[in-house]
């Protein structure tokens, strides 16, 4: 498996190649370049889940874990170091094909979607570098190597969300971005350096003894670890910077804040999960409240957001809180008897990357045909754009749970996972699903179906009543229509994967089969759901629709300001951070640690312009100063000696 | 009455004269006068010359101080004019600073003078005699001159020289 | 009765000091000049006095002196050709003046 280190050398080269010698190359061979060593590593991937999972299994019927690389980079003293290297195990190279696959698809999406864009290379320079990080992320050795990537994908993030560096709105996002995920880092960071003091190492497997010897301080290093996989991951209170991320270009959202970065949380539990499920079962089951709180809350407002990306990135909170929830509810590593969750976790994180990206790039499409991302300014585009009409409701179908598409399998293990951790998790469960089929086709019909803007303007334009002709709707080019069909096959088919077989939570084979009884109730659900956003939105706003807003309007509105989460943020940090430690410390620092190098400097000045005046330059008074010092030493010998 | 013997009242009125003649020179505001007084000063010198029997030195003092030098000062004084020539005082701070210790390091010295006590037995009133100044001023032996004299010779050069390079006009 | 030598040395301290006050306190070169020539005059008694009372069979303080005239002869010429040139620049010898050299 020597040759996995490529996967990682091939993005941070063309990274290096496209950030450094970008502006002499053309759009095209930047683009070609980017997606070309894209596509290498795509297949590299593929290549090596073929070798790792055709290789079979061991006498213990699990996947051997490989480390092809691991060099020391960075010995701390003792046994702990930092090391650098590749390691494979199941999710891992799950992860692989995931992320490079995510990323080939918006590698081609983004030719035509960034067509003629300002800073064209440098895009692709973003793109390639965030692949590298998001790669060596999940193959990371050791949660050290992990954190350094994770902090590296951070950075792309800010770059890509910060794209548009004109636009102020795309500015403050990419700030906020930073900042929120950069905050939660430091927990995580604070949690490692617990976990590496305590097990003296970074890797994920410390020795038993130390494990049971520190005692509490695991369950701390893992909650804390779990803040920094919750700012990334967008959990609830810090989920903030996710819909203003939306800024990016449409094709990063679809990578970064949709597929890959956003489930780097999952990830992280899923990496550390023999250690919460052995020492700290009571923070797994913080972390399932916190999803159940963070999906039901996203779903809320994802019902009445009029921004289509926006009601897309509530969708992808409520959707990663899903599989954090999956993770939570496990109660054991034996997949048969509560540890299902770890898998149905990996499996919709398989899955929803693929309809997520797809739904982001479809929605990509449609702004590219529109300019602008109000429903407003859509609706009746199913004649205009049929591919992308298509795939977008492939997607929404899928995450709506509906069979035989990838969302019901995968959620399904989910909620049966739930049910078998609580029937009152496994029915708040059941309601969000039902809630997310509902806004998923809200969006799907105010998209497509109802009047056409273009045709209302254009009515208006004939009958002279505006004087500047609509742009027309157009389907998008190849490059974009390809990917999103792509993503829609392996939509539909993902779900017959026996993802069992590769991934589970003790490592053995576990052969999915669907609860019917939790199916049936799902499936009922998304079919009423559906029904109902059918009914309401078919054809414009129906009158259920306004006795409902008449009804709701209070919670509605708040709802749609995302019950004022932002604000009380920004009510908590200035007010009471800034005004109660900021302030104070500002003013020790200004009126006490400066004051004090002020006082020096004064002192210095006052004593300097006393001194001052003797060097008047004026030689007499310099000889009765001499005399004077003179008479001092002679009357000093003369009593003294 | 030994003590108030002929040289002392001698010495005694040559001092009083002196004193008020020095004081009389810092002190005047006309340079004129500052001149004349230091002239009085001066001759004084002479005096005490003549009174340690060097008779040689105080002719020298009196041609060179007296004639040489002062009609030096009268002439500058005469050439810069009336209008400059007033002496003022500095301010009433920095005079008294500089009384205070002028007057102090005087007394000090005094004390010390005082309380020394130079023997004075070996002074004789033989003087020196004029062929005695002459070899040793000319003198290539031990406690002979020569070299001296020829550098003061230098010296003397190079002040003419300066002085008229300074003061020529352009 | 010979005057004892400390009398002598009184009188050059007196008027040594006469001079360092003038020097202090004088604000004209001219009378500068004229302190300066009074210290020199007293130290030149010193000279004189000392050789007298305590080496009378050398003559290194008579020659001192001697020296010590001639010098202040060429130390006065040059001064004052300074002070004249000074005067014909500044039109002035007061001090306070003279502060071109300050900056």
């Amino acid at each position: 498996m020597d040759f996995t280190i490529l996967i990682l050398i091939l993005p941070l080269a063309s990274f290096l190649i496209l950030g450094l010698c970008g502006m002499k190359m053309s759009h095209k061979a930047a683009g070609i370049t980017g997606t070309l060593s894209l596509a290498t590593v795509a297949t590299l991937s593929y290549v090596t889940a073929a070798l790792y999972f055709g290789a079979g299994r061991t006498a213990e019927g699990t996947f051997e874990t490989i480390t092809p690389y691991n060099i020391c980079w960075l010995p701390l003293g003792g046994t702990l170091s930092i090391d650098m290297g590749i390691m494979l195990d199941p999710i891992s190279v799950m992860m692989l094909i995931v992320i490079s696959t995510v990323s080939l698809m918006v590698h081609i999406y983004s030719m035509g979607y960034m067509k003629g864009e300002r800073g064209f290379q440098r895009y692709y320079a973003f793109l390639s570098l965030f692949t590298f990080s998001m790669l060596g992320l999940v193959v990371a050795t050791n949660i050290f190597q992990m954190y350094v990537f994770w902090e590296l994908v951070g950075v792309s993030s800010y770059l890509l969300i910060g794209f548009y560096y004109t636009k102020p709105e795309a500015i403050a996002a990419s700030k906020k971005a930073f900042i929120v995920t950069r905050f939660a880092d430091l927990f995580f960071l604070i949690g490692i350096l617990l976990y590496g003091y305590y097990t003296e190492t970074f890797s994920f497997t410390p020795s038993e003894t130390l494990l049971v010897a520190a005692g509490g301080v695991i369950p701390v290093a893992l909650g804390l670890m779990f803040v920094g996989g919750a700012g990334k991951s967008a959990m609830f209170p810090l989920h903030i910077w996710l819909p203003d991320a939306m800024e990016g270009p449409t094709p990063v959202s679809a990578l970064i804040h949709a597929a890959t970065m956003v489930v780097a949380g999952v990830y992280l539990v899923a990496r550390m999960f023999g250690l919460f499920i052995d020492y700290a079962p009571e923070v797994l089951h913080i972390i399932a409240y916190v999803g159940l709180f963070t999906a039901l809350y996203a779903a809320v407002v994802a019902c009445v957001q009029t921004d289509i990306k926006r009601v897309l990135a509530f969708s992808t909170i409520s959707q990663i809180a899903f599989m954090m929830v999956a993770l939570g509810v496990c109660t054991s590593s034996d997949p048969h008897s509560g540890g299902l969750g770890y898998m149905a976790s990996m499996f919709h994180l398989f899955t929803h990357a693929m309809f997520k990206g797809l739904l982001f790039l479809g929605a990509g499409a449609i702004i590219h045909a529109v300019h602008s991302n109000e429903k407003s300014r859509m609706g009746g585009l199913r004649k205009y754009m049929p591919v992308t009409h298509i795939t977008f409701l492939i997607a929404c179908l899928a995450i709506a749970g509906i069979p035989p598409f990838s969302g019901f399998f995968s959620k399904d293990e989910i909620l049966a996972a739930c049910y078998s951790f609580s029937p009152m998790m496994g029915a708040f469960m059941s309601f969000i699903a039902a809630l997310t089929a509902f806004y998923m086709f809200r969006l799907y019909y105010l998209i497509f179906w109802g009047k056409n803007h273009y045709e209302e303007q254009l009515a208006l334009y004939k009958a002279g009543a505006t004087d500047h002709e609509p742009h027309k709707p157009h389907e998008a080019p190849l490059t974009m229509t390809l990917p999103l069909v792509i993503l829609a096959a392996i939509s539909v088919v993902a779900g017959f994967i026996p993802f069992g077989h590769f991934v589970s939570s003790n490592g053995e084979a576990y052969t999915i089969h669907l609860d019917y009884t939790v199916a049936t109730i799902s499936i009922v659900l998304s079919v009423g759901s559906i029904l109902l956003a059918t009914i309401m939105y078919k054809s414009g706003e129906s009158r259920l629709t306004t006795a409902i807003n008449s009804r709701m309007g209070a919670f509605i509105q708040a709802a749609y300001h995302r019950f004022y989460m932002d604000e009380i943020w920004l009510f908590v940090t200035k007010k009471i951070i800034f005004n109660c430690i900021s302030r104070p410390i500002a003013w020790f620092d200004r009126n006490v640690i400066d004051a004090t190098m002020d006082l020096l400097a004064t002192a210095t000045q006052k004593l300097g312009n006393f001194v001052r005046p003797m060097q008047s330059g004026n030689i007499q008074s310099y000889c009765v100063w001499f005399l004077g010092g003179a008479l001092i030493i002679i009357l000093t010998l003369i009593f003294f000696a | 009455m030994e003590l108030l013997s002929t040289n002392i009242l001698i010495f005694a009125g040559l001092a009083l004269v002196m004193i008020v003649a020095a004081f009389a020179a810092v002190t005047t505001s006309r340079m004129m006068r500052a001149v004349t007084y230091l002239l009085f000063v001066l001759f004084g010198t002479a005096g005490v010359y003549f009174m340690l029997h060097y008779t040689f030195l105080g002719a020298v003092q009196i041609i060179v101080y007296a004639g040489g030098i002062v009609v030096l000062f009268i002439f500058a004084a005469l050439l810069i004019g009336k209008g400059t020539i007033d002496v003022t005082h500095t301010s009433k701070r920095r005079y008294f600073a500089g009384l205070l210790t002028s007057v102090s390091a005087m007394m000090i010295t005094l004390y010390l003078i005082v309380t020394s006590g130079f023997s004075t037995d070996k002074f004789t009133v033989d003087g020196v005699p004029m062929k005695v100044v002459g070899t040793a001023l000319m003198g290539t032996d031990k406690h002979n001159y020569v070299l001296t004299f020829e550098v003061m010779s230098i010296l003397l050069l190079a002040c003419m020289v300066g002085a008229i390079m300074i003061a020529r006009k352009k | 009765m010979i005057v004892p030598a400390e009398f002598y040395l009184i009188l050059a301290t007196i008027l040594f000091f006469i001079g360092v006050f003038g020097f202090f306190t004088r604000r004209n070169l001219i009378s500068l000049l004229v302190s300066t020539e009074l210290m020199l005059n007293a130290v030149d008694i010193n000279f004189a006095v000392f050789n007298a009372y305590s080496h009378p069979e050398q003559l290194e303080g008579f020659f001192f002196t001697m020296f010590g005239i001639g010098i202040a002869a060429a130390e006065t010429a040059v001064a004052i050709a300074i002070i004249i040139n000074v005067f014909r620049n500044v039109k002035s010898i007061h001090i306070k003046n003279l502060r071109n050299l300050k900056h």
